[in-house]
């Protein structure tokens, strides 16, 4: 009788300690939590760890965070500061392609974030490298591998001719899902200055023209066009998607004095624009 | 809720409140406009003589309010004073229900057949919103009463064919009565192929397929109380609609109830019926038996409700008071499928019903009451809560392509009242009715996502910010009898408020392939429409009569277009012979040229047409058992025609030879 009172009582109290235990120990926090390792770049010291949410390399816009771990203490770095330099071996010459710099991720000890938009590769994936430089405690340390991009799927960068005789570079930023619906659509621009060198574009301007080729180039209402936004340096506008599937964002590029950089109207006749950008979903 | 009923019930009396004299004996169902009896249907009826095996569809269409929309020979759309499913509402047995398929291919009648029903109940106007809210009518698709006749067990067989469509019919019925307890189980088939239109013009993909099962039970607790189950499912597959350019491989209906009655004769209360209820429709849409399509496409739709009523009937001493609150909550989902040419193109899909919510709760007061001998006047109200919810979150944000600014819900209030003056004399009888109701969008008009209507060539796409449609409606009707001759004038006029029609948006761009564009549900300030009918009749002698009725009818947007689908002039006229064991009638039907079509939206003109039909019935005995034989000629002539409510133009059935045959077996 006394048994059936005390049994709940010394489970209560069992639970009630194991619960307040944890608090003395520090958590581990696994601050790659949801990535997948792309890759790692060694060097005599350190191994830099590549991930992101594919676990591999696209051409177009990849958002990459990177892990620095010190080979003998089998330490992540907390206080490297950073930078890249992505490049492809062409036959005949080299170039780069546009790319962030990179910063501590928000709330994150060890890894640190940037981007890379690869605007294009070889069929089998090869073609490129990339070089890590970074700084600790004021030394200089570098690593340097090949790397692998495969193709997308869907045309998400494009690379073209301006009507102003520069080369630019559009590339799909984002949102990472689409839905049926409103859809905040954020498209990186930048210009080749040199082979090595694609600055962000500011103050131009990209109207929107979403079409569905497989529905008579349907096209849904209420989008907007891009303009830039000063905070995170890229175009942003509304993309209406009424159904899933493919579809084509057909583009136009106008400068700062609203000039006509690329793209045309979709009509009957011209069902596509030269300057466009696909997705499916 | 109890307080709004006590509020109702003293607003009725206080309206009456001379009512202290001694009750005068009363017509009942006066209001009531027309009521097409299905029990008789094994009888022979010399008025309009229907086979013993027509569809509902085939029965209502022999109303003189109601008109069928066709988009083949199967599941025609109810259409009533001009106006069809969303300004209609159609109930079965007061239970609400609603069709699961976004193109109207589906309207409740084809989940009932006659074997399952007692008749048919229409009320023109807010006349018939005993059972929800309306602007162009009730129509309530009535079950059986409870069967407690003692009669042991009886069966019948129905058999029938005819010969345009091979259409073949097979009905079973079988049934027991004892004093406390009754089972009825029905079950029929239907199946035709193509029809042919008038001259051998085979009208594709117009074929059909379909069983009905119905079981009814019910036990007698108590000389009071009685409790009533019904399952009816219904099971159509492989339907062709020849005026669209989708089929339905499946339209699948399973209806339940659960009802409990109780009878007085002595008490204030004469009878309170209580009724819960449950039923889940799947439409399933699609192409595959098409060969030239732009693109394959599936479009399965699901709408399942559940609800319940309650209603009394009350006398005073003068009154007849009847109650009825009841209350639904319906799940609306449609979806959409499209499977590119280009096969490395993944499937399109998109909700074109996005889970939709409806629940509503209302409650309906009528009070009849009699002035003396001839007068009468009886007035109903109804008010109810109307609550819709975009349940799914893609469904939301879809809609706010087009309305960023609209929440997941939306409240309504509607209300309807009607009162009707009657005066009834030895050689006239005349009826005044004016009344004032509203009504919610329907699902598609509200919250549908590029619906698209083959009638116009448009995708349609729901406004969730739709006001209520309003109408103010007056009736007249009168009688006039003298030896062997009736003459009768029936006319109302509905002027509509806020009047719900998809206006052209040149912005948007249309989803269907070959859509001339795309429509918003938008609503136009005022429409009004009319109708008259006049019909008349005289016996030449007790087994020779003659009728006739002609039929006039108008309707105009405030944009001063014609609305579509409004009746051209109309008439029938009808010679009878009837005797107790045999009757014949030959039948004129047609319709004058629709000369006020709408262009504007989409009508073409419809040029006149006439038919003629000859019907023959016997009645005979064989072993003590009952044989009914129904057989005649519909399109006599053959002629190939369309009516203005024939969907795209489709050509209505050619002639027509039919034979039905009943055995009902003591």
């Amino acid at each position: 009788m006394k048994l059936k009172y005390i049994l709940p009582i010394l489970f209560t109290a069992l639970f009630t300690v194991s619960c307040s235990s944890d608090d003395d120990t520090d958590p581990i926090i696994n601050e790659v939590e949801g990535l997948f390792k792309i890759q790692e770049l060694t060097n005599d010291t350190h191994t830099v760890e590549l991930f992101n949410t594919a676990g591999e390399f696209e051409t177009g816009y990849n958002e990459i965070s990177i892990r620095i771990k010190d080979i003998v203490t089998n330490d992540y770095v907390e206080n490297a500061s950073i930078s890249w330099m992505p490049m492809m071996q062409m036959p005949t010459m080299q170039h780069s392609c546009p790319k962030s710099v990179i910063y501590k991720g928000a709330g994150k000890k060890t890894v640190y974030t940037g981007f890379i938009v690869y605007q294009m590769t070889n069929p089998d994936g090869s073609g490129w490298t990339l070089k890590v430089d970074y700084t600790i405690d004021g030394v200089d340390y570098s690593a340097i591998s090949d790397i692998v991009v495969t193709q997308s799927e869907y045309q998400n960068v494009s690379s073209f001719m301006g009507a102003d005789g520069q080369r630019y570079i559009v590339a799909m930023e984002g949102p990472t899902d689409f839905k049926i619906g409103n859809n905040n659509l954020k498209i990186g621009l930048f210009k080749m200055e040199t082979m090595f060198s694609f600055p962000v574009v500011e103050a131009y301007k990209l109207t929107l023209d979403p079409r569905m080729p497989g529905m008579g180039n349907h096209s849904s209402p209420n989008n907007t066009d891009l303009t830039f936004n000063m905070a995170d340096k890229r175009y942003e506008g509304n993309l209406s998607l009424t159904m899933t599937g493919y579809w084509v964002l057909n583009l136009k590029l106008f400068d700062a004095n609203d000039e006509l950089l690329k793209g045309e109207n979709v009509t009957e006749e011209h069902p596509k624009s030269s300057l466009y950008l696909e997705l499916e979903f | 809720m109890k307080k709004l009923i006590i509020v109702l019930m003293g607003l009725l009396f206080s309206g009456f409140s001379f009512a202290q004299e001694e009750r005068s004996t009363m017509e009942k169902d006066t209001t009531k406009l027309e009521e097409i009896t299905l029990v008789g249907r094994r009888k022979l009826s010399n008025y309009r003589q229907e086979k013993t095996l027509a569809s509902i569809d085939d029965y209502l269409e022999k109303s003189n309010k109601i008109t069928m929309i066709k988009r083949g020979s199967y599941a025609w759309e109810p259409s009533m004073n001009n106006m069809n499913s969303e300004r209609l509402n159609v109930t079965i047995d007061g239970m609400q229900i609603f069709g699961a398929c976004t193109d109207k291919m589906d309207p409740i009648t084809s989940y009932v057949d006659v074997s399952n029903l007692q008749k048919v109940s229409i009320g023109s106007g807010q006349s018939g919103s005993e059972n929800g809210h309306t602007i162009g009518g009730g129509i309530d698709l009535q079950l059986p009463n409870s069967k407690f006749h003692q009669s042991g067990l009886r069966a019948s067989v129905d058999l029938g064919y005819e010969t345009n469509g091979n259409y073949k019919t097979g009905g079973l019925d079988l049934e027991y009565s004892g004093n406390k307890f009754y089972f009825n189980a029905d079950v029929i088939f239907r199946k035709s192929d193509n029809y042919d239109a008038g001259k051998n013009k085979e009208v594709l993909y117009s074929q059909f397929q379909k069983y009905n099962m119905s079981l009814r039970s019910g036990y007698k607790l108590n000389d009071r109380n009685t409790l009533d189950a019904t399952v009816i499912y219904d099971k159509a597959t492989d339907v062709g609609y020849p005026a669209l350019t989708m089929d339905v491989s499946l339209a699948e209906a399973l209806i339940t109830a659960v009802t409990h009655t109780y009878k007085s004769n002595s008490d204030f209360v004469e009878s309170l019926e209580s009724k819960l209820y449950f039923n889940t429709i799947t439409h399933v849409m699609d192409d595959s038996n098409r060969p030239d399509v732009p693109i394959r496409m599936d479009m399965p739709g699901w709408s399942d409700t559940y609800g319940f009523y309650s209603k009394a009937s009350m006398k005073g001493s003068k009154h007849d008071l009847s109650l009825n609150f009841n209350g639904f909550y319906n799940r609306s989902l449609a979806e959409m499928t499209m499977y590119p040419n280009d096969p490395n193109q993944s499937a399109m899909f998109m909700y074109t019903w996005p889970d939709i919510r409806t629940l509503y709760s209302g409650i309906y007061a009528k009070d009849d009451y009699a002035f003396n001998d001839h007068t009468t006047l009886s007035a109903a109200l109804r008010i109810g809560f109307h609550q819709n919810e975009i349940a799914k979150e893609t469904g939301l944000e879809s809609l706010q392509i087009f309305y960023p600014e609209i929440g997941s819900t939306k409240n309504r209030l509607l209300s309807s009242i009607t009162a009707n003056y009657q005066i009834k004399k030895e050689h006239y009888d005349a009826s005044f009715s004016g009344g004032y109701g509203e009504r919610a969008p329907s699902v598609s008009e509200g919250y549908g996502f590029f619906l698209f209507n083959s009638f116009d060539n448009y995708d349609y796409i729901g406004n969730p910010t739709l006001a209520n449609e309003k109408a103010v409606e007056v009736n007249f009707k009168a009688n006039y009898h003298e030896h062997s001759f009736h003459l009768g004038l029936e006319t109302s006029y509905f002027y509509i408020m806020d009047y719900i029609i998809g206006s052209i948006d040149e912005s948007l761009s249309a989803m269907t392939i070959g859509a001339d564009g795309v429509k918003v549900y938008d609503a136009l300030s005022h429409a009004q429409i009319f109708n008259v009918y006049l019909n008349s009749s005289y016996k030449f002698s007790n087994a020779l009569s003659v009728n006739a009725t002609l039929g006039y009818n108008y309707g105009n947007g405030s944009n001063n277009e014609n609305l579509p689908f409004i009746k051209p002039i109309s008439y029938v006229a009808e010679l009878n012979y009837a005797l107790p064991k045999f009757n014949a009638a030959l039948q004129l039907e047609g319709n004058g040229n629709q000369s006020r079509y709408s262009s504007f939206y989409g009508e073409d003109e419809t040029s006149g047409y006439g038919i003629l039909n000859l019907n023959l019935g016997n009645e005979l005995t064989l072993n003590a058992n009952k044989v009914v034989l129904k057989y005649g000629i519909e399109n006599i002539l053959d002629k190939n025609y369309s009516t203005y409510a024939d969907w795209n133009n489709i050509s209505r059935q050619g002639r027509n030879c039919y034979l039905n045959l009943s055995y009902v077996i003591h």
